[in-house]
């Protein structure tokens, strides 16, 4: 084993750790050996190995700042996934790790040297150099990108299955800390549902790292008693490994899961989510060696690694004084603390700190860490005297060290209840930012240090009162009211003013982006002045780390340059995530519903090419794709000449009931159906209230007070929303049903089809005197009860069957049967659009758009001018008056034609007059058709008028009277 | 995601409801001017505070009144539609 493990503390350290299992990994090419439990950064630290990554812009050597998954130093590329956060993410047998954004090696990038030419790269760079002269932005973009790259996205990963997941619950408590864990209790006994999400692998958070006392076998002694009662309790719902990354309105969470990402509707939401400690600003204080007092507390307890061999801590509160002892514990030799208050510390930490006889530097800050060699470490520590806010003396000190701890104090991790309306704002008394604003909507409670109390019992106090008042307010009034707790406050945890510049810089506000205090100063020099402006001009707390690090000492900073009152000041708008989501969780499981009409299996028999017609799928064409022009074409002949059926199941179907019904359809609709007789079906054209057309379809008189009404398969949920709507409105004395799936209907038609439905039916006098088009019957074919319509959409006698949907496939059955003999032929969607083309029958919202309005498309035959009123009335007449911008024609062109395509432009003189809205070839007629918006002033019969091409192309076609196919309806009329 | 109280489906999620716009009154059809009639259709209040909608939850296709405060977002309640449309409404043919 040599040298490896060398940092590795003996137990009871490392409470993630089973190391009775050795796993072997690789980082940046090199084999590397950590225990179960360990993350990527915690097993490199166990080897001495402190590099993890290269800065964003100087690539400067970066380590652990955190442990916690906050920030950007860690972010390495695993295997295929990019942007990990190596202080978190747990190592697994064989697993590759790779440095990002380096050039060359981690150890030895050659992108460093542009930290030597950083001082020609001030804040607001991009923006000053890269713009002129102008284009010469698309030059520099891939360069910049390149270096400021982050981890490469390998675009043939492969997916893995992930889903989504609906939760309920009375109680939802964020964070499983001191705060939480005893609030999760609270409210769980006093009979409320609860959920408990810790985004950490082991509940406790704090107690399971910090040192409350100098003893600190009571913290060990509460968390296992909590965790223990929360573990146990059948009420509690544990989600461990689990981040919640956006709180929504009324309570709605995000939480993501590893391979799931929840749902989560809770009435009341306990914000236990803590808070996040806060770097001190001095010379290179980014470099590996320096970090978070909590980070290398983290290391010790949960990783059972030591986070160096010498040790300065700099501290601003007690929490210092812990730490010191963590390490002292560690076997690290703590060489000073440098205690920025000038003030002694009478907590009991630091007694027990003073009982060692660790030297203390009072009212002393670290001024600058010296790097080792290529910056990969430090060596000593620079100590001046602070001699007033943010400067310092001559009086020095240089402390050989390769760690510095920092304890400058905290921010709360607010970001959640910021999303949902929660407000935070700085106290300048005790220089912290506190929550003064609950979340808007939605029931909400905070605790713990989030809620800005700090000590130990305080916090589980403040715990046990949120757990009541979220129980309380959830509906489960708790018999013993918890006390409302004493807070302490936060008066001592921060350091009012940990920035200490350097006239050498590399004092960095913002790891992420590589900001220095002079970046910050001259972006308020530059007139940015406000927090949201600097944020944009700078990038300051735009990286990974969404300012987790930086927020609060970069407002510090700009509301002095600015000269500016701290007190009361908000931070930049927090959105969500607040923690990475990966696409895929967001997407889950592809839900598409799709909608089968009743003979659906029939179809498939028959080798139909199914499309998607909404939600619905329906046959495109019967027969092989290689010969989709083929089978279309003979689908057309043989409705033409023989006899075809169609399944129409998804036409929208409404029954309109009541003695109103023919009154409500007058004002529905443009035509007049008051004196439309019994037994007689009416063309309906509905548009809206600016006189666009919607929708269209028939309205079959079934009896006096009964119409049944057909829509297009697309537009039948908004026309019925729309019925139901006004007549919530009017009050008329009706009933409007949506029949749609209650009916399958096809559409048999052709020459011969008056033959096939004659041998199925005996109570329907068929012949053309007894039934004759655009009537309606009741009676049965093949006895199923039926309601048969003739209508002649696609231009030949026809007969369109509706019947109840479970009988569809038998109708489809007998129909097909008994055609037989006449070579029936079932025709799909393609066929039945060429064949009303030749009709020229427009099809709502491919031949209309959302400005058309009837006498645009020559429907000024389907409006009753005679009502007092229809939707679309005042409408109509207003631009009736008018003259028309263009109208719908049909146009044909040669055979021999380059085919145009559906919104091909028509054009004349360069100029768009209007477009193509459908067009086919007509193997009937032998040329191609179609129709046309075209100018009124091109509308003229015979007219030629020019279409341009997808390719450019220009060809002619000539304007001609619709239908094109049978102009005088004999054929449907037979 | 926000909740919406339905007066016969009681709270549901947001997404299970369609907007029907403001509840606006209708120029008489025969008798209002160009000028009214252009306003109703296409002149949006877009009122800053309380506003009272038209809701409908859709798989119920059950249409009701909201009322809403645009500027907090806040839905401070709602009713059937019959709480305000209780007479039957009918058009008659403007006489000139």
């Amino acid at each position: 084993m040599g040298d490896n493990f060398t940092m590795r503390l003996p137990k009871p350290k490392g409470l993630y750790l089973d190391r009775s299992k050795t796993i072997t990994f690789v980082f940046a090419g090199k084999h590397y050996q950590g225990l179960q439990g360990d993350s990527i950064a915690s097993a490199l630290a166990a080897n001495n190995e402190r590099l993890l990554s290269r800065s964003f812009k100087y690539h400067r050597p970066r380590g652990i700042l955190t442990m916690a998954g906050r920030d950007a130093n860690t972010l390495v590329q695993v295997e295929d996934e990019p942007n990990v956060r190596a202080d978190t993410y747990a190592i697994t047998e064989g697993l590759e790790v790779f440095a990002q954004n380096v050039y060359g090696s981690l150890e030895n990038d050659w992108g460093r040297f542009i930290e030597h030419i950083g001082r020609f790269l001030p804040v607001g760079f991009y923006y000053k150099a890269f713009y002129k002269p102008k284009g010469i932005w698309k030059y520099w973009d891939t360069i910049i990108r390149n270096f400021a790259g982050l981890g490469k996205v390998d675009v043939n990963a492969t997916p893995y299955a992930s889903d989504k997941a609906y939760r309920f619950c009375d109680v939802v408590v964020i964070g499983g800390g001191p705060a939480g864990l005893s609030a999760a209790l609270q409210a769980a006994n006093a009979g409320a549902e609860v959920i408990l999400v810790d985004e950490n692998q082991l509940l406790g958070g704090s107690l399971n790292y910090v040192r409350f006392n100098s003893n600190n076998s009571q913290t060990l002694l509460t968390r296992e008693k909590l965790v223990n009662a929360v573990t146990n309790h059948p009420a509690i719902n544990i989600y461990t490994n689990a981040m919640c990354t956006g709180w929504f309105a009324d309570n709605w969470l995000a939480i993501m899961c590893e391979q799931r990402m929840l749902k989560l509707r809770s009435q009341v939401v306990v914000a236990a989510t803590g808070s996040i400690e806060q770097p001190a600003i001095f010379r290179n204080n980014d470099l590996p060696g320096v970090m978070l007092g909590s980070a290398a507390q983290r290391l010790i307890y949960l990783y059972g690694v030591a986070p160096g061999k010498l040790a300065v801590v700099l501290t601003g509160n007690d929490d210092g004084y812990g730490v010191a002892l963590d390490l002292i514990d560690s076997g690290i030799e703590v060489q000073a603390i440098v205690e920025m208050r000038t003030t002694p510390s009478h907590s009991s930490l630091a007694a027990a700190i003073n009982a060692k006889n660790i030297r203390i530097l009072q009212g002393y800050t670290v001024y600058e860490a010296i790097p080792g060699a290529g910056k990969r470490s430090i060596t000593h520590a620079v100590i001046h005297q602070i001699s007033s806010e943010g400067t310092v003396n001559e009086n020095s000190h240089k402390i050989a060290c390769d760690l510095i701890c920092m304890s400058a104090g905290y921010t709360p991790a607010a970001q959640l209840l910021c999303h949902s309306g929660g407000q935070l704002k700085y106290d300048e008394a005790d220089a912290i930012l506190k929550v003064t604003q609950l979340p808007a909507h939605g029931q909400s409670v905070a605790a713990g240090s989030l809620n800005s109390v700090f000590e130990i019992d305080a916090v589980l106090a403040d715990g046990k009162y949120a757990g009541w008042l979220a129980a309380t307010n959830a509906g489960f009034p708790n018999n013993e009211p918890a006390n409302v707790p004493h807070h302490v406050g936060a008066q001592g945890q921060n350091y009012p003013w940990p920035i200490f510049p350097h006239p050498k810089g590399r004092d960095f506000i913002d790891v992420d982006e590589d900001l220095q205090v002079k970046d910050i100063v001259n972006a308020v020099k530059d007139g940015y002045d406000d927090l949201e402006l600097v944020k944009r001009y700078s990038t300051v707390v735009m990286g990974p780390s969404q300012g987790r690090q930086s927020a609060l000492n970069n407002m510090r900073l700009v509301t002095k340059e600015a000269n500016r009152s701290l007190n009361g000041i908000t931070i930049t708008t927090q959105r969500p995530p607040y923690s990475p989501e990966f696409i895929q969780h967001l997407v889950g499981k592809a839900f598409q519903p799709v909608k089968h009409t009743a003979i659906h299996y029939r179809h498939l028999e028959c080798n139909a090419q199914m499309m998607s017609a909404g939600l619905w799928l329906r046959p495109a064409y019967y027969g092989n794709p290689e010969n989709k022009d083929t089978c279309i074409e003979k689908e057309n002949l043989a409705v033409r000449n023989n006899v075809g059926i169609v399944d129409v199941s998804t036409l929208g179907k409404l029954e309109i009931r009541g003695p109103d019904a023919a009154e409500f359809l007058n004002r529905m609709y443009t035509f007049a159906y008051a004196k439309q007789l019994i037994h007689r079906s009416r063309y309906v054209l509905m548009t809206d209230s600016t006189g666009v057309i919607i929708d269209d379809g028939v309205a079959c008189r079934l009896g006096e007070h009964h119409f049944y009404v057909t829509a297009t398969t697309g537009g039948v949920d908004g026309v019925y929303r729309n019925m139901l709507r006004w007549n919530t409105e009017w009050n008329l004395n009706l009933d409007i049903a949506n029949v749609t799936a209650a009916y399958a209907a096809v559409n048999l038609a052709g020459p011969n089809s008056r033959d096939v439905l004659s041998c199925l039916t005996d109570d329907i006098e068929l012949s053309a005197q007894q039934f004759s088009d655009m009537e309606v019957r009741t009676g049965h074919i093949a006895k199923i009860p039926a309601r048969i319509l003739r209508v002649g959409f696609v231009g030949e006698l026809g007969y369109e069957i509706h019947v109840p949907a479970n009988q569809g496939e038998a109708l489809w059955d007998a129909l097909m049967k008994t055609g037989e003999e006449f070579e029936i032929r079932p025709f799909g969607v393609e066929a039945q659009r060429l064949l009303r083309l030749e009709k020229g029958h427009i099809i709502v919202n491919q031949d209309t758009d959302g400005l058309t309005i009837p006498q645009e498309t020559n429907m000024g035959w389907a409006i009753a001018q005679k009502k007092p009123f229809y939707m679309g009335k005042r409408a109509i007449d207003v631009m009736s008056a008018r003259s028309l911008d263009r109208l719908l024609v049909g146009f044909t062109m040669p055979s021999d034609a380059p085919l145009p395509e559906e919104c091909n432009l028509v054009v004349n003189n360069n100029e768009i007059t209007g477009r193509v809205t459908s067009v086919a070839y007509s193997p009937t007629l032998k040329s191609i058709i179609g129709l046309a918006f075209v100018s009124p002033d091109q509308s003229e019969i015979g007219k030629q008028f020019n279409i341009k091409l997808s390719n450019s192309a220009i060809v002619k076609a000539t304007v001609c009277p619709t239908p094109f196919y049978d102009p005088e309806n004999k054929r449907q009329e037979m | 995601m926000k909740l919406m109280p339905c007066p016969i489906n009681g709270l549901r999620n947001i997404s299970e409801f369609i907007c029907g716009g403001e509840v606006e009154t209708m120029p008489d059809p025969s008798t209002g001017s160009d000028q009214e009639w252009a306003e109703y259709l296409f002149i949006e209040n877009n009122t800053k505070g309380v506003v009272r909608e038209w809701w409908m939850h859709t798989p119920t296709s059950y249409w009701f009144i909201a009322e809403r405060n645009t500027e907090t977002e806040e839905i401070i309640k709602t009713y059937p539609a019959s709480d305000i449309f209780k007479q039957r409404v009918d058009f008659t043919q403007n006489k000139s």
